[in-house]
C-alpha cells in the first residue's frame, strides 16, 4: 500500500476488524499514555472531546438482521496527507519514517488540516487541559501536555518508537520486529491492532498486510494511509477478495 | 431628471467640507453609540484571547465559522474601491467621480476589519507572526508557501497597501485645500500631511500618472485576492462542496457584487447624512444599478455553474451535500433567504428605472444584496464542513455563540466607526474630482432643456 521510499522504517499498523470486539480498551490506554485531557460529559456533548482513537460502532444490514460492527478508527499517517499542504507553519508534516507528525510548538491553531481531514481524527485544544489534584503526577513525562490553541492526533506513539530506537542504537542492533508497541496495540486484548515496520519484509504485519480481506479507509480520496483494514469475516456470506478492497 | 443646479466652486467647497469645517448635529452622538459598540467588541475579544475558542460555538467538524464567513465577506466588500475608482477610472466612466473614495475608504477598512478574523480565530493568536514572517532561520523553517493561508496574508497586505497609497494620492490635493482653510492644530495637521502640495501643473501631472498607475497596478491583485480567499476552500480536496475549481472566479464575481452593492449603501447614507444631493445624484445610482445587474446576473450563471460541476461527477457524498444545502432544515430556510436577498428580489427590481433612481429604494435593495452574499459565504462553508461523514461520530452541529455573534456585530460597528470617524478630518466626496468633472462637463441645450454632457476627450 505504501508507495514512498523510506529508509529502514516505515511504521504502520494493520487493524484486523474480524477481531474486534469494540472494547475501548485502546481508546482508555491512548487517553492514558498521551496526557488526554479528560472527556467530559460537557465535552463529549458539545463534541469537543478529543480521542486520538475512537471506535466506530455502525450497523450492517437492515432490521432485524442487522449486525452491529465495530471499527477503531485513528489517524492514518496518510503517505498523501490532504492536511499537510495546507498548513501555513509546517505544524504537520511527514517525516522520514511514514508518519504523519504534529509539531506542537509550531501548531498556532488554524484548524486548517482538521477541515481538511477525511477521517476526522484530528482535534482542537478549545480550553487549557485541566486534571484533578489526585491525577497530576499520573501524567506521562514522555509526552508533551498540549497547551489550549492547537490540534494534536494520533502520533503512533511516537516517544515509545523514540525510546526503542535509542535502545537499539546503544545495544548496537536493530529494532526488533513487535519491539515497539503502540499503547493500543499492546491493549488490545485480541490483537487486532498490530503495530510494525512495513519497510521489513519479514515483519508481521508486512504479512498480514497482504491478506485478501485488506482494504484502506476513504481510498477514493487517495490519501494512501499507512494503517491498513483487514475486512470483517462474515460467517453468513463469502466475501470475495475484491469486494473487500472496495469495502469502507 | 439630468437637468442639475449649476454649481460653483465656491459653494462645492462649503458643501464639500461640512463634515471638516463644521461638525453635523448626528456626529457627536452616532460616533459615541458606535464607539461603545466598538468597545463592547474589543473587550469580547479580548475575553476570548485570554479564555480560548472555547467560548466560540465551534465544535468538531464545523473548525471554521462565523469568523472566517465575516472575513470572506469583508474581503469581498473591499473589492468595490478597485472596481470603482480602478477600474471606472481606467475605463473613463465619468459618474465614478463623486464615489471614488468613499469606494476607497470603504476597501481600506474593509481589509483591515477583514485581517482581524483570521487572526483571532487562530488558536494561538500571539503566535500568528509566524504564518507571514520567515522565522527561526537558523533551524530552516519557513513557512509553507503551498498553503493558501500564507497566500492570504501576502496578497491582502499587498492590496491594503496598495489600497491606502492609492486613497493617500487621491487626498493629497483636498489635503491642500483643507489647510488653507484651518487653523491651529488642524492646519498643522494637514500641512504634514498634504506634503506640500500646491496645485503647480507638476505636482497635478505627478499626481495624475500616480494614481493610474496604481490603477493598473491593483487590477492584478484585485483579482488575486479573492481567488487565493476562495482557495482556502478550493484546496480542501477531502470536503464536499469546496473542492471545486470554479472558486476563483466565482468567489470575484461575487465580491464585485457585494462590494459594488456596499458603494450602493453607502452613497445613499452620504447623500442624507450630509446632504450632498447637488452631488450625489440620481443618475449616479442609475449607473451603478446598470453596472450591478450585469454582474449579478453574471455571479448567477457561476453559481448555477458551481451546483452543474458539483452534481455532473453525481458522487453520492456531493450531491448528499448539495441536498443538505438546500433542502435540509435550517438549511433550506438559509438557502431560500440567500437567493432571494442575493438576486430573486433585488435584480428584477433594478430593471426599472423608476427603481435605479429612488434612492431609499436602492438603500434597502443594496442591503439586501449584502445579506444575500454573506449567507452565501455562510452556505458554502458551514455545511461544507457539517456534512454528514462517513463517520457517525461526527455528525454534530454548529451554532454560533453570543461571542461570535458580538464579534460579528463589532465588525460592522467598527468599519462605520472608521468611516466617520474620518470623514471628520477628511472630505468624503473627493473635491478635485468634483471640480474636474464640471470643467469636464458641457451644457447642452435640446429643445428647451439644458442637459450636461462630456466634453472630455480621451489623453
Amino acid at each position: 500500500m505504501t508507495t514512498a521510499e523510506f529508509g529502514t522504517h516505515n511504521w504502520g499498523m494493520v487493524v484486523d476488524v474480524d477481531k474486534c470486539i469494540g472494547c475501548n480498551a485502546c481508546v482508555i490506554a491512548c487517553q492514558a499514555e498521551n496526557n488526554i485531557p479528560i472527556n467530559t460529559q460537557d465535552r463529549v456533548e458539545r463534541a469537543r472531546s478529543i480521542s486520538w482513537i475512537r471506535v466506530e460502532r455502525y450497523w450492517e444490514g437492515d432490521f432485524p438482521d442487522a449486525k452491529a460492527r465495530f471499527i477503531p478508527i485513528m489517524c492514518q499517517h496518510c503517505e498523501n496527507a490532504p492536511c499537510e499542504p495546507v498548513c501555513p507553519v509546517y505544524a504537520t508534516y511527514h517525516n522520514s519514517e511514514g508518519l504523519n507528525v504534529q509539531v506542537y510548538n509550531r501548531c498556532v491553531g488554524t484548524r486548517y488540516c482538521a477541515n481538511g481531514c477525511p477521517y476526522i481524527v484530528r482535534f482542537f485544544n478549545y480550553w487549557e487541559p485541566v486534571w484533578p489534584e489526585s491525577l497530576r503526577n499520573h501524567l506521562n513525562p514522555d509526552v508533551t501536555v498540549r497547551s489550549r490553541g492547537i490540534m494534536e492526533k494520533c502520533s503512533f506513539c511516537v516517544h515509545r518508537i523514540r525510546r526503542e530506537s535509542r535502545n537499539a542504537r546503544s545495544a548496537g542492533v536493530e529494532i526488533a520486529d513487535g519491539a515497539v508497541q503502540t499503547a493500543c496495540s499492546s491493549a488490545c486484548p485480541t490483537s487486532a491492532l498490530n503495530f510494525g515496520n512495513f519497510n521489513d519484509p519479514d515483519s508481521k504485519v508486512s504479512k498480514m498486510k497482504d491478506d485478501k480481506r485488506h482494504y484502506t479507509l476513504l481510498d477514493q480520496f487517495g490519501t494512501d494511509p499507512n494503517v491498513i483494514y483487514l475486512a470483517k469475516i462474515d460467517a453468513d456470506k463469502k466475501i470475495s477478495a475484491g469486494e473487500a478492497a472496495t469495502h469502507g | 431628471m439630468q437637468q442639475r443646479r449649476e454649481l460653483d466652486q465656491v459653494y462645492t467647497n462649503r458643501k464639500l467640507l461640512n463634515g471638516q469645517l463644521d461638525t453635523p448635529k448626528w456626529w457627536l452622538p452616532t460616533v459615541s453609540i458606535l464607539g461603545v459598540v466598538v468597545l463592547i467588541g474589543v473587550v469580547v475579544i479580548a475575553t476570548m484571547v485570554n479564555k480560548g475558542l472555547g467560548v466560540t460555538g465551534l465544535a468538531r467538524p464545523v473548525y471554521w465559522g462565523l469568523f472566517i464567513t465575516t472575513f470572506v465577506f469583508w474581503v469581498g466588500i473591499s473589492h468595490a474601491g478597485i472596481m470603482i475608482s480602478a477600474i471606472l477610472r481606467l475605463t473613463q466612466a465619468e459618474w465614478r467621480r463623486p464615489v471614488t473614495r468613499a469606494a476607497e475608504l470603504l476597501t481600506v477598512f474593509s481589509l483591515l476589519t477583514a485581517l482581524v478574523f483570521p487572526l483571532i480565530h487562530a488558536g494561538r493568536p500571539w503566535r500568528i507572526a509566524y504564518w507571514i514572517m520567515p522565522y527561526d532561520i537558523s533551524r530552516g523553517i519557513y513557512p509553507n508557501i503551498r498553503s493558501p493561508l500564507i497566500m492570504d496574508p501576502v496578497a491582502i497586505s499587498t492590496y491594503l497597501t496598495g489600497s491606502t497609497l492609492f486613497l493617500y494620492i487621491a487626498l493629497l490635493p483636498d489635503l491642500g485645500n483643507l489647510r488653507d482653510r484651518t487653523t491651529g492644530w488642524k492646519n498643522a495637521m494637514y500641512t504634514v500631511l498634504s506634503l506640500g502640495w500646491r496645485g503647480n501643473p507638476r505636482q497635478w501631472k505627478m499626481q495624475t500618472v500616480g494614481g493610474i498607475l496604481l490603477s493598473a497596478l491593483m487590477l492584478p491583485i484585485f483579482v488575486s485576492v479573492h481567488s487565493i480567499v476562495s482557495w482556502d476552500f478550493a484546496v480542501a480536496s477531502a470536503v464536499e462542496g469546496w473542492h471545486s475549481t470554479i472558486f476563483a472566479p466565482y468567489f470575484v464575481i461575487g465580491a464585485v457584487h457585494s462590494g459594488v452593492s456596499a458603494v450602493v449603501t453607502m452613497m445613499a447614507l452620504m447623500r442624507w447624512l450630509w446632504k450632498w444631493d447637488d452631488f450625489i445624484r440620481p443618475e449616479h445610482f442609475d449607473a451603478l444599478a446598470r453596472l450591478l445587474i450585469v454582474v449579478a446576473t453574471g455571479w448567477l450563471a457561476f453559481t448555477f455553474l458551481e451546483l452543474t460541476f458539483a452534481l455532473y461527477g453525481q458522487d453520492a457524498p456531493e450531491i448528499a451535500l448539495r441536498e443538505m444545502q438546500m433542502f435540509q432544515w435550517p438549511w433550506n430556510a438559509l438557502f431560500i433567504i440567500f437567493f432571494l436577498t442575493a438576486y430573486a428580489i433585488p435584480v428584477p427590481m433594478w430593471l426599472f428605472k423608476r427603481v435605479r433612481t429612488n434612492i431609499a429604494l436602492m438603500f434597502w435593495t443594496s442591503i439586501l444584496v449584502n445579506i444575500g452574499m454573506w449567507l452565501e459565504r455562510f452556505l458554502i462553508i458551514v455545511p461544507g464542513l457539517a456534512r454528514r461523514t462517513p463517520f457517525v461520530y461526527t455528525w454534530e452541529a454548529y451554532r454560533p455563540s453570543p461571542v461570535e455573534w458580538t464579534i460579528f456585530i463589532w465588525s460592522f460597528a467598527w468599519v462605520t466607526f472608521l468611516m466617520l470617524l474620518f470623514s471628520k478630518f477628511f472630505p468624503l466626496v473627493p473635491l478635485f474630482e468634483q471640480k474636474e468633472s464640471q470643467v469636464f462637463t458641457e451644457d447642452v441645450m435640446i429643445g428647451r432643456a439644458k442637459i450636461p454632457a462630456i466634453v472630455r476627450e480621451a489623453d
